[in-house]
């Protein structure tokens, strides 16, 4: 099966600045695909993970403002306190609509948007957390034709999020969590020739 | 396990007529324009009433959206996202006090508008601001909404115990002189704003999508508005704001709201811009487009 792959999102909460540290942190700054990433945060935190994040990759991390356009070589990284989605003219779009699995930003959401917009293009990863959100963005992942992908429970830091999505039947392929980067990058690599 | 069936590109290019249909109706019904929303976040809202209602398909609330006004009422709360805060983004609020407030204490009389007001909670946070700098009596504001029922409960200024109670926070991190408590009576589980910091405002309904100007104001306000707006109505609706501010008014956005990816960018320039103040500003002749 080769499929190329247009896009990548991943979801996390609790565990989650060790987790994307450690896959992001294997992506090289020429990846020729967008990523996005919702990391749960409470809305009052500030908006620092950004900027953590910088530090810990050689992709250019963003926080984007609202309708900046989603280009290759670059992270996404969701502000606390507003649910990101992508929007069909493949731009950042935000919303105050009700948290989502009492989460905003919501995993789900991001998700849901993406799968819409690239379809069997899209590669989803749900990482380490306390929580099931991503679960069912996770599925429509699936039902789109997408890549689906989940951190092996044991290396999370907290099993319930990976489990959830696992759960659901949708995934395609477990990775202990330092295997994770790799894995994406050949995926983009290796299938997108 | 049974796997999900899977949704194909030509399911989702028919969801995409349904969404388009259900918004014409509204629109040919109502009057509400949601046509140059923005796809992704409409898109969501409406999927998500649609699992609420148990109904089998868009088309299926279309035809309910037609006939039930009731039903119609419960999806434009949805589409409208009516959630605020008072002194949402304190430091926006900090940032106000410190850089605009001094330039509005030189007016004899100042006009504010926050355009897309909600349930109030941000044009009694202005209010409250005013007070505190000894600029109400000389200020006019207009609150604005779409939505007739937010307006209404706009001007009640009711609002939920355990959420002041954040709010509260919210005002001292703004720079609060005193408590958020002195401005409002704790009424059962909720409270009421003291009904003086209304004697100023005026409440009115404007859909930014199809009304027009608004008066020479100095000072708008539409914070997390514009995210929902497609880049067209975007542009519409910063047109509308520069001809609506008198030169040098100051223009404030939500913190992840952006002029960059306008053509209006060059009519403003950033006062605070991180805290997205901007102020509209003289072109010089060959800027002029």
């Amino acid at each position: 099966m080769r499929q190329r792959i247009s896009a990548v999102v991943i979801g996390a909460s609790w565990g989650g600045l060790d987790a994307y540290s450690r896959v992001l942190g294997k992506l090289p700054a020429n990846l020729p695909v967008p990523v996005l990433v919702v990391q749960h945060q409470h809305p009052s935190g500030g908006d620092k993970l950004p900027w953590i994040l910088d530090t810990r990759t050689a992709m250019h991390v963003v926080a984007p403002m609202e309708k900046e356009p989603i280009e290759a070589g670059c992270v996404y990284v969701a502000p606390p306190g507003y649910h990101m989605l992508v929007d069909v003219d493949h731009t950042v779009c935000y919303s105050l609509a009700a948290p989502v699995n009492y989460s905003r930003p919501s995993i789900d959401e991001l998700f849901f948007s993406a799968g819409h917009v690239y379809g069997p293009g899209l590669l989803g990863v749900i990482l380490t957390g306390a929580n099931d959100d991503g679960a069912a963005g996770i599925t429509y992942i699936k039902q789109r034709g997408g890549i689906t992908m989940a951190q092996s429970p044991v290396t999370a830091e907290a099993r319930t999020m990976p489990e959830a999505a696992i759960a659901t039947g949708c995934i395609d392929q477990i990775h202990d969590l330092d295997d994770i980067g790799t894995v994406i990058s050949e995926l983009v690599f290796g299938l997108g020739a | 396990m049974k796997m999900p069936e899977s949704v194909t590109d030509e399911q989702v290019s028919i969801e995409d007529i349904e969404i388009r249909l259900l918004l014409e109706a509204i629109y040919q019904l109502y009057g509400y324009d949601f046509r140059c929303y923005s796809k992704a976040s409409l898109r969501r809202r409406v999927l998500h009433r649609l699992g609420m209602s148990g109904m089998p398909s868009i088309m299926a609330m279309t035809e309910r959206v037609l006939r039930d006004q009731q039903f119609f009422v419960t999806l434009l709360n949805d589409l409208t996202v009516n959630v605020t805060e008072m002194f949402r983004d304190p430091e926006f609020y900090r940032a106000f006090r410190e850089e605009v407030i001094p330039v509005l204490k030189t007016f004899p009389f100042i006009k504010i508008w926050h355009a897309g007001c909600a349930t109030g909670e941000e044009i009694y946070s202005m209010a409250i601001m005013l007070e505190e700098e000894g600029l109400y009596d000389r200020a006019m504001l207009y609150a604005t909404d779409i939505d007739k029922n937010v307006l209404a409960a706009a001007k009640k200024g009711i609002y939920s115990y355990a959420a002041v109670k954040q709010y509260s926070e919210n005002y001292r991190r703004a720079g609060g002189k005193t408590s958020l408590a002195d401005y409002y009576t704790a009424k059962y589980d909720g409270v009421i704003m003291d009904q003086r910091l209304k004697r100023n405002i005026v409440f009115a309904d404007h859909d930014l999508a199809t009304d027009q100007v608004f008066g020479e104001m100095n000072v708008i306000v539409c914070r997390n508005v514009l995210i929902y707006f497609d880049r067209d109505l975007q542009q519409r609706v910063f047109r509308l704001f520069r001809d609506s501010l008198d030169m040098g008014g100051y223009l404030c956005l939500g913190t992840k709201e952006s002029l960059r990816f306008s053509a209006c960018e060059e009519h403003f320039e950033p006062v605070v811009a991180d805290m997205r103040i901007f102020r509209k500003r003289q072109l010089m002749k060959r800027e002029t487009r």
